[in-house]
């Protein structure tokens, strides 16, 4: 018998630690919830809002409401997903966002969201922004098309590269990703290929150049697996989950 | 970086400029917001040069930099022009005739609407709601209020930016804003004399009498439950009953003890002095007459929760305000009501300092207010944790509305019981109204909650009321059939704003108005509101070039569940209330503008041969494609 707490997630019992939010405990007892802007490797986020969730009758983000003793957490619903289905629509119509052509295919998150809450069509009108590529850096490539403002990589490149490369401007609607540099120009930051902002981000925006497809699509990531089988194998599991 | 734009950065005189504004901010990075404000003020606008050097000095990277500067409306990160001329867009102003107004404005000076003209001279735009809709149209210049635009002031403000002549130069009665209040009670009525809430706060704490010099130390450093003196008063504000004032109607005694039993290193007294909402303007009035009862409150809430400083955040649209804040201050200082040992009270040292902010609406809700004030993007902030236990720098904070803190004045020197004895049994006191829109007589009004809206329609000389958007856009619409519904929080909870819209106005355009506004502010922070409020102002959009269906009603109402299920704050959970409320109520305004009940491409097929037609001279009925009717 396990003594650690316990909240309910539809209708199951799940164990959690003091300090998990309830998405953090539900990936590590083997229990996906979609999800885009969280990572495990980096404090929730709470902005995309895919992880939405009915937390004793209030609507809240997973992974970033505290997992408390005995709350009621209800996840695998057709509203919910529903309401899922039209975030990701809504990051689809906000970008540029064409799969066939993008060499994030199969490795893409939104992507992967997508066929996995059964998003057939766009949905939404549009927006077709107007959002220049950043070729400027040797082997790195920005294409801000398909940026879907996560702030992984501003994460990533603030609290593990302590580089601070990327931050977000702007707001609302015109909210977009901006670079260390006066010039505004990826190559002249001090970003390198070895940086862990080059890996976090979840969709096309950040590229190396020259290696794009050196695993054919097809073969790729969420091309073997759903993402929601994948997500459970990158969440950090306590022993009695893994197998 | 364009080489016009460096040349306008002075090495020697614009780089000491804005290192001693950094100086006097002390080179601390938390102080981002009013760094860049204050630079901005020496320059025009945030030049790349003055970017870095802040950047460099606050160790900040610069990306940073530019995400803060990016994100408020009233800093420029591109050259802004001499002259800054904003229009105040709210729908009084409209109403007012503002859009004509700076039509003509704009084809005077020759210039396009948000564009700098040719010669770097002036650039014309509109902005947020500045809270003048009692004498609108309203108008910032360079971020100072002016109120009443008429043709023939705006002439006078031309033939000025054509001289070039200096704000400081401008005729002073340009910028006089009348306070305009209307029906007094026991708030706008006030006189107590600067401090007297203090002293009665401090009164009351003696009388309780079991106080030791050692409880003044537990007092300070957080221990509740020792020290019976500020308790007795805290006791007296939970009496009282009192709810904020800025909405949400948190009830006041329960944050304050909240804040009081968090543990702490510092506590902080905030005030909210950032009312955004389209609409209302009391703070603005209760902050240039009734400055010292608003600092008596904060004083009286620092006593309470142990808190040793105060912060003002005062919404950048009211800069006009700080100067002569700052000198209610300065005199509070000189009297011993603020410093240290407050009023002769051994251990009770608290001072109050005024952040200003720089155009956000979002900025309004407390989390995000702590953000700006930390000098960071206003992005409401995750929670729990809340303010009480981890606010201002994480530390245990209470965020109050101006009007609330005013009333817990009141409430230290009349006591709880007296505050109780007005309103209703679940909203006691009395609130202040901010009336606007189509009646005779516009201004404040306070009244003891439970007022009808109907009391206030007849006492401003509203007539052939058609509706009145009771708190703003974030609030409701309500019609004839509502109007002997109660100003209460059990009936219609409200900030302050109360616009009327008489039977001449289209319900459609006023709804399009607050949409355009939540686009325009929201942070962009979460999807739902980012992308939501965007999609419905394409809709909005839609349907007023007429060629909407009912499929686009269908959406709007489908936008609202996504919005309130999954925004991150109330700015998304309320954005499409306009629009619900508006289709309620007054859905003829809507289907009137819709082109076919099924559904209506935004694109016209035929339209679009146009130009082929004219380029083949082609006018026959096979050069037309046939039309659905």
């Amino acid at each position: 018998m396990s003594k650690r707490p316990t909240f309910i997630l539809d209708d199951q019992e799940v164990p959690f630690e003091p300090g998990q939010t309830v998405l953090q405990a539900a990936l590590a007892a083997g229990r996906y919830i979609p999800h885009l802007c969280y990572h495990p490797e980096f404090r929730p986020h709470g902005s995309c809002k895919v992880c939405t969730a009915r937390v004793d009758g209030r609507m809240m983000a997973a992974c970033t409401t505290p997992a408390s003793p005995g709350i009621n957490v209800e996840s695998e619903t057709e509203e919910l997903n529903d309401l899922r289905r039209m975030l990701v629509q809504m990051l689809f119509a906000e970008g540029n966002h064409f799969c066939p052509s993008c060499e994030a295919s199969g490795n893409c998150v939104l992507q992967a969201l997508g066929y996995d809450l059964g998003v057939l069509t766009a949905g939404f009108r549009h927006m077709f922004p107007v959002r220049p590529v950043d070729a400027s850096h040797p082997d790195i490539l920005l294409d801000f098309n398909r940026c879907v403002l996560c702030e992984l990589c501003v994460r990533a490149s603030n609290e593990v590269d302590g580089k601070g490369v990327f931050a977000l401007s702007g707001r609302g609607i015109d909210k977009h990703l901006v670079v260390n540099a006066e010039s505004n120009q990826l190559a002249d930051t001090d970003i390198a290929l070895d940086d862990k902002a080059m890996e976090v981000c979840p969709v096309g925006v950040i590229l190396k150049k020259r290696v794009g497809f050196a695993v054919p699509i097809g073969e790729r990531r969420y091309d073997r697996a759903p993402i929601s089988a994948q997500a459970l194998a990158d969440a950090p599991r306590s022993p009695e989950h893994k197998k | 970086m364009s080489n016009a734009a460096l040349a306008s950065w002075d090495n020697a005189g614009d780089e000491g400029r804005v290192l001693a504004t950094l100086d006097r901010w002390r080179n601390d990075p938390t102080h981002l917001v009013q760094v860049l404000r204050e630079v901005q003020e020496h320059l025009g606008w945030l030049p790349p040069p003055a970017l870095s050097l802040v950047a460099r000095k606050l160790v900040l990277p610069l990306a940073a930099v530019r995400g803060v500067a990016g994100f408020y409306a009233f800093l420029h990160t591109d050259p802004a022009g001499r002259y800054q001329v904003l229009f105040s867009d709210n729908i009084t102003d409209r109403m007012q005739g503002s859009e004509r107004l700076m039509e003509s404005f704009c084809s005077q000076l020759w210039v396009e609407p948000g564009k700098v003209s040719e010669d770097g001279l002036v650039r014309v735009d509109r902005t947020s709601c500045t809270g003048l809709c009692d004498q609108g149209p309203g108008l910032l210049v360079n971020g100072w209020a002016i109120p009443g635009a008429s043709p023939e002031r705006l002439a006078v403000v031309r033939e000025l930016i054509l001289e070039n002549r200096p704000l400081e130069d401008w005729p002073h009665e340009l910028f006089e804003i009348a306070d305009n209040v209307r029906r007094r009670h026991v708030l706008l009525g006030s006189d107590l004399r600067p401090g007297e809430a203090v002293r009665a706060a401090l009164e009351r704490a003696a009388a309780v009498g079991r106080e030791l010099a050692a409880n003044e130390r537990s007092w300070r450093e957080g221990i509740p439950g020792d020290s019976q003196g500020p308790l007795a008063v805290l006791r007296e504000i939970e009496l009282s009953g009192l709810r904020g004032r800025g909405g949400a109607g948190f009830t006041t005694g329960a944050k304050w003890s909240a804040c009081r039993a968090a543990p702490a290193h510092t506590r902080y007294v905030v005030c909210n002095a950032d009312e955004g909402e389209p609409g209302t303007f009391k703070d603005r009035v209760l902050l240039s007459s009734h400055a010292d009862l608003l600092f008596d409150g904060m004083t009286v809430a620092a006593f309470c929760v142990g808190a040793s400083e105060g912060l003002l955040y005062l919404r950048g649209e009211y800069r006009y305000l700080l100067e002569s804040l700052e000198a209610v201050l300065e005199r509070r200082r000189a009297a011993g009501l603020l410093g240290h040992n407050v009023l002769g009270r051994n251990g009770f040292d608290f001072d109050i300092r005024i952040h200003v902010g720089a155009g956000s609406y979002v900025c309004g809700e407390e989390s995000a207010l702590l953000e700006s004030m930390e000098g960071r993007r206003g992005i409401p902030r995750n929670r729990p944790p809340y303010p009480v236990t981890a606010g201002y720098l994480g530390q245990p904070t209470i965020v109050n509305n101006v009007e609330t803190l005013c009333a817990a004045a009141l409430v230290a020197v009349h006591g709880g019981e007296w505050f109780r004895s007005m309103g209703t049994p679940r909203s006691s006191g009395t609130k202040i109204l901010s009336v606007a829109g189509d009646c005779a007589r516009p201004g404040l009004y306070e009244y003891p909650f439970g007022v009808t809206v109907a009391e206030v329609l007849a006492d401003c000389g509203a007539e052939r009321t058609l509706a009145v958007q009771v708190s703003g856009p974030s609030g409701h619409c309500i019609d004839a059939g509502e109007f002997d519904r109660r100003i209460a929080f059990e009936d219609l909870p409200t900030a302050g704003a109360f616009t009327i819209f008489d039977d001449s106005r289209d319900m459609f355009e006023v709804a399009r108005n607050y949409v355009d506004f939540f686009v325009h502010e929201s942070c962009g922070f979460c999807t739902p509101c980012r992308v939501g409020t965007s999609i419905l102002q394409g809709i909005m959009a839609k349907i007023g070039r007429g060629r909407g269906s009912l499929h686009e009603i269908e959406e709007m109402t489908r936008l609202n569940q996504v919005l309130q299920m999954s925004a991150h704050c109330g700015l998304g959970h309320t954005a499409c209330n306009p629009v619900v409320d508006t289709l309620k109520r007054f859905r003829p305004a809507f289907e009137r503008r819709l082109q076919s009940l099924r559904f209506a491409p935004d694109f016209d097929l035929d339209g679009a041969l146009a130009a082929a037609r004219r380029a083949t001279g082609r006018d026959d009925p096979g050069a037309y494609l046939e039309q659905e009717t």
